[in-house]
């Protein structure tokens, strides 16, 4: 069997095999088991842990007293080994003794589970609070105390996956495709938060069920359209922690990772200036924009420094292929009806007005979102690359002033 | 009418089945013989078998190395919703409905189906509805890709393959629901006087459950499927929280329905199992009153724990902490089923023929889903594990492992008896251990990959899950190629195997059925038999002359 590539978990065989013994919890400390949970990095983590651990000695223990008992009657009472039937059929001893004891065993095991219940819930007096929203198919994380926000999506490239994604450019099917450390577990932009300190999350959604979940932090909580669910982590060690959305939500479900970065609470501070946290409300959407981050990917080019036809194009492109892809795909095709043609029809081909319209508020009723959270020159171009590409031949230049003018 | 006469009263009514293609189509969808029903249920089981298995063997060449190779993520998502849709309605409750109507008459003493014609008609409305299924892949939009819980809102943004998705539960839901008054008439009024209940064999005791199951949870997912219809097309909001409605509403509807639902698939299997392992150890099914009880129980708290699927919702503690309690209570009776299943071993003579085989198997990976359902139960490592490939390794040990090697015991267990020729022995245990071999290679890894955080439901995934999901991929193909030896097994058996007329096919059978001649006329108890127990076995008072 040919695979793809050596992964951890053959490498690491020894070290899981002790892992599946608990006892080598600290010796796991420097990579993740792939046989077990992540290596906690909460309290609640390492509770869900350590009782993940409880039962799974309870039910080896069960399921290794029930298989014994079998194997020996298997092996003593087969008929060709000359074993004739013995003829009880109930005692009622027995039967109670064996309803009691797996009750009084759940019993015990409902203790401390209620426990960590109680604990997990208790998401009062939080340091610092983030409204998480999950979108088709990306995450948005809002400060709320430091009037921060912004998008966050998938840092892998497309090449990386496959042109059967939708877009992106085609790999040879004989080219050898070399694949990032965490691929499809890395993102634009980290939620970045300080050591040590609860954060509260207000999680939501724009459109379908998400559910924001990192299992280092131990929390998975589903993301609801139109309901606020709440939930906790105060991360005890500084380090990124990687998740993923985990309710099915459509196409790129799988394309939508969550990345957690916990750092000291100086860098923290350090880092919401160089955001521009604390900015005030009406400066937001400008500051976001002007800020490239460091992380951001490659691709995210400058604006060009002349508006001509070609650079905006080409600038436009570059958005479309960041922003609007993954629903109206490379082609322009969409994949109705959910998600509409923009190739020689609708909203493409009419008034450049509309066009803008749309792409800063969204369409009410469908998945379309606001993009007004993209800056006046990346709106532009990537409104007049939907109306000039793919045999769309408006021919107008749309410019930021444009776009200025119907904010 | 005179008992003594069948044969001629057979002939008289032109009864039996006909020759000649047009002549045996007509028979078939105009038939209301509960063989002949139940055959047509069977094949119908098989094939949706075959057709959700293609649909998973292309899941899981996809999933076999990272980076999408196969299919892209629409189409991916739309093969994992049909593969449950087609495998749950289409594959298991059907293969079981075919045995529960080939078994229930000729178990308790019964001439037929209560209700023969609308037997007929239960059947007959699957067909339209597994098409709507299979063909909602051509549609533009294609197959609905809101996973087989078809959650809102996500289910009311796919297209119209969706809408043939929501018709098509409508008609198995009203097939299920006629069958289900179906089987409780019949075991309740069509036993032989000399059949009280407490004797009844436990296989009947876990279908007329099952179906009082189907018939209290199907309304509510016909219901609610119905309020995705209204949401999608004629502008309600009951899952729309902009509109007043609530996307968590969906899910309590569906998981009331959905819940029950996973005991519809096991409780027949149980069953099945408490049938088979008392033959073959040649000993009595130990603890019979107290299974009868179990499978009630089973059935009373498979009602009342329906939102341990949605832990990660966010629900108030108290109602976590009552689905999570209420679920832990589910593993004594389940318990007090494995443990009597062992004391019927205990001390008996085994022999290992195919059907042996695969209850044992059941007995062994169903044993491990119940575990790792305790593991699951919990609700603070559910908030872990929900959504994870540990949920798919779990519910495919209780539903594959569980349903569909029990409905594999039961096919090996009573295709002799149907038709009078028995099946090729050797080729019966491969079968079994190639599919128990596979079985595990394919779902055991996927464990390792749920805990250490693989969620379900993605076409793509990390590189640390690299190595699993390639086991889990050749297993899968393994596993998917040691099926076709069943089919052969089975057609080589019909038309081919040795031919047998001895009335008790296996030593150690101790229930009705192998008293009527092998194999099982046409026409069976045209009244209720006289029924003599010799111990616990039922014999014909007659001697079998029926």
């Amino acid at each position: 069997m040919a695979l793809p590539r050596p992964g951890p978990a053959l490498r690491s065989l020894a070290a899981a095999a002790a892992a599946w013994t608990g006892a080598a919890a600290a010796a796991a400390q420097q990579a993740n088991s792939p046989y077990t949970f992540q290596e906690p990095a909460t309290a609640i983590a390492r509770e869900q842990a350590e009782l993940h651990f409880l039962v799974l000695v309870v039910i080896v223990l069960i399921g290794a007293a029930v298989f014994a008992v079998m194997l020996y009657s298997i092996v003593k009472h087969r008929k060709d080994a000359g074993h004739k039937a013995a003829n009880f059929h109930e005692s009622t001893t027995v039967e109670i003794i064996w309803t009691v004891i797996p009750f009084l065993i759940i019993a015990a095991l409902a203790f401390p589970a209620t426990r960590v219940i109680i604990d997990a819930r208790d998401a009062t007096n939080p340091d610092m609070t983030v409204k998480v929203v999950g979108y088709q198919w990306k995450w948005s994380y809002d400060y709320l105390d430091e009037n921060l926000f912004f998008y966050s999506t998938l840092a892998t490239p497309p090449e990386q996956i496959g042109s059967l994604l939708g877009y992106g450019a085609r790999t040879h099917a004989a080219t050898e495709v070399v694949r990032s450390e965490n691929y499809l577990l890395e993102v634009d932009e980290h939620l970045v938060v300080p050591v040590g300190k609860k954060v509260r999350l207000l999680i939501t959604a724009a459109d379908v069920l998400h559910s924001w979940a990192v299992p280092a932090l131990g929390v998975k909580q589903d993301a609801i359209p139109g309901i606020v669910r709440e939930a906790w982590f105060r991360a005890e060690k500084e380090g990124i922690y990687r998740g993923q959305c985990t309710e099915l939500c459509g196409k790129n479900h799988a394309f939508m990772p969550i990345v957690v970065e916990v750092v000291s609470e100086a860098e923290y501070a350090t880092w919401l200036a160089a955001r521009g946290g604390g900015a005030t409300e009406e400066d937001l959407p400008v500051a976001v924009g002007d800020v490239v981050p460091a992380t951001a990917p490659a691709s995210a080019g400058a604006a060009p420094a002349e508006w001509t036809a070609e650079a905006v194009y080409a600038y436009g492109e570059q958005g479309y292929t960041t922003h609007c892809v993954a629903c109206h795909q490379a082609d322009g095709q969409g994949l109705p009806p959910t998600f509409p043609a923009l190739a020689g029809t609708g909203i493409a081909v009419g008034g450049a007005e509309p066009h803008i319209d749309i792409v800063l508020n969204g369409k009410a009723g469908t998945t379309m979102a606001s993009f007004a959270y993209l800056s006046d020159a990346e709106i532009a171009a990537i409104v007049h690359y939907e109306r000039n590409a793919w045999g769309n031949d408006s021919g107008d230049l749309v410019t930021p002033e444009d776009v200025a003018a119907r904010r | 009418m005179d008992s003594s006469l069948p044969h001629a009263e057979a002939a008289h009514h032109g009864h039996g089945r006909p020759s000649g293609l047009w002549a045996l189509a007509v028979h078939y969808f105009t038939t209301t013989n509960h063989k002949d029903i139940g055959t047509m249920y069977l094949w119908f089981g098989l094939f949706n078998f075959f057709a959700g298995g293609v649909m998973a063997l292309i899941v899981r060449a996809e999933l076999f190395m990272p980076g999408l190779q196969v299919i892209n993520p629409s189409l991916y998502n739309q093969l994992i919703t049909l593969h449950g849709l087609v495998m749950i309605f289409g594959g298991l409750m059907p293969a079981f409905t075919g045995f529960a109507n080939w078994q229930l008459p000729v178990m308790i003493g019964a001439s037929d189906m209560a209700f023969a014609r609308l037997n007929n008609w239960s059947f007959w409305l699957l067909p339209p509805a597994a098409a709507l299924l299979l063909l909602s892949f051509f549609v533009p939009g294609g197959a609905t890709a809101a996973g087989w819980t078809l959650y809102a809102p996500l289910s009311v943004q796919q297209g119209i393959g969706m809408d043939m998705a929501i018709f098509a539960i409508h008609l198995m839901g009203i097939s299920s629901i006629m069958g289900s008054i179906n089987i409780i008439t019949t075991i309740l009024n069509m036993r032989s006087p000399d059949m009280p209940l407490m004797k009844m064999p436990l296989f009947c005791w876990t279908w007329v459950v099952t179906a009082f199951l189907l018939i209290f949870s199907m309304p509510v997912l016909a219901g609610g499927v119905t309020m995705l219809l209204t949401d999608r097309h004629f502008g309600t909001d009951f899952f729309n929280a902009a509109g007043g409605g609530d996307p968590v509403l969906y899910q309590h509807i569906f998981w009331f329905f959905g819940h029950p639902e996973v005991y519809i698939l096991a409780l027949p299997a149980f069953g099945i199992i408490s049938t088979i392992l008392p033959v073959f150890s040649r000993k009595r099914l130990f603890g019979y009153t107290s299974m009868v009880y179990a499978t009630v129980g089973i059935a009373l708290l498979a009602c009342v724990v329906w939102a341990h699927h949605m832990f990660t919702v966010g629900m108030p503690t108290v109602a976590v902490l009552f689905f999570m309690y209420a679920t832990m209570l589910i593993a004594v009776p389940t318990g007090v089923k494995v443990f009597n299943w062992l004391a019927t071993m205990w001390q008996g003579a085994m022999t290992f023929e195919t059907p042996m085989l695969f209850a044992i198997g059941f007995l062994v990976l169903f044993t491990i889903g119940g575990l790792t359902g305790i593991v699951l139960s919990i609700a603070p490592i559910d908030i872990q594990l929900h959504d994870s490939y540990y949920v798919v390794a779990h519910f495919h040990y209780v539903m594959v492992a569980g349903s569909l090697f029990a409905l594999f015991a039961a096919a090996y267990f009573w295709l002799p008896k149907y038709v009078g020729r028995m099946y090729n022995e050797s080729l019966g245990k491969l079968h079994f251990w190639l599919t128990f071999i596979f079985f595990n290679l394919t779902f055991f890894v996927q464990h390792f990959l749920g805990l250490a955080g693989m969620p379900r439901r993605i076409p793509d995934y990390a590189l640390q899950f690299a190595d699993f999901n390639a086991i889990s991929s050749v297993g899968a193909f393994g596993f998917g190629i040691a099926q076709l030896l069943f089919v052969y097994v089975v057609i080589d058996c019909i038309r081919a195997g040795a031919k047998t007329s001895e009335k008790h096919v296996w030593e150690g059978v101790d229930t009705l059925e192998w008293e009527l001649p092998t194999p099982l006329p046409y026409h069976s108890f045209h009244h209720p038999p006289k029924i003599v127990w010799d111990d616990y076995k039922p014999k014909l008072a007659d001697g079998g002359a029926h």
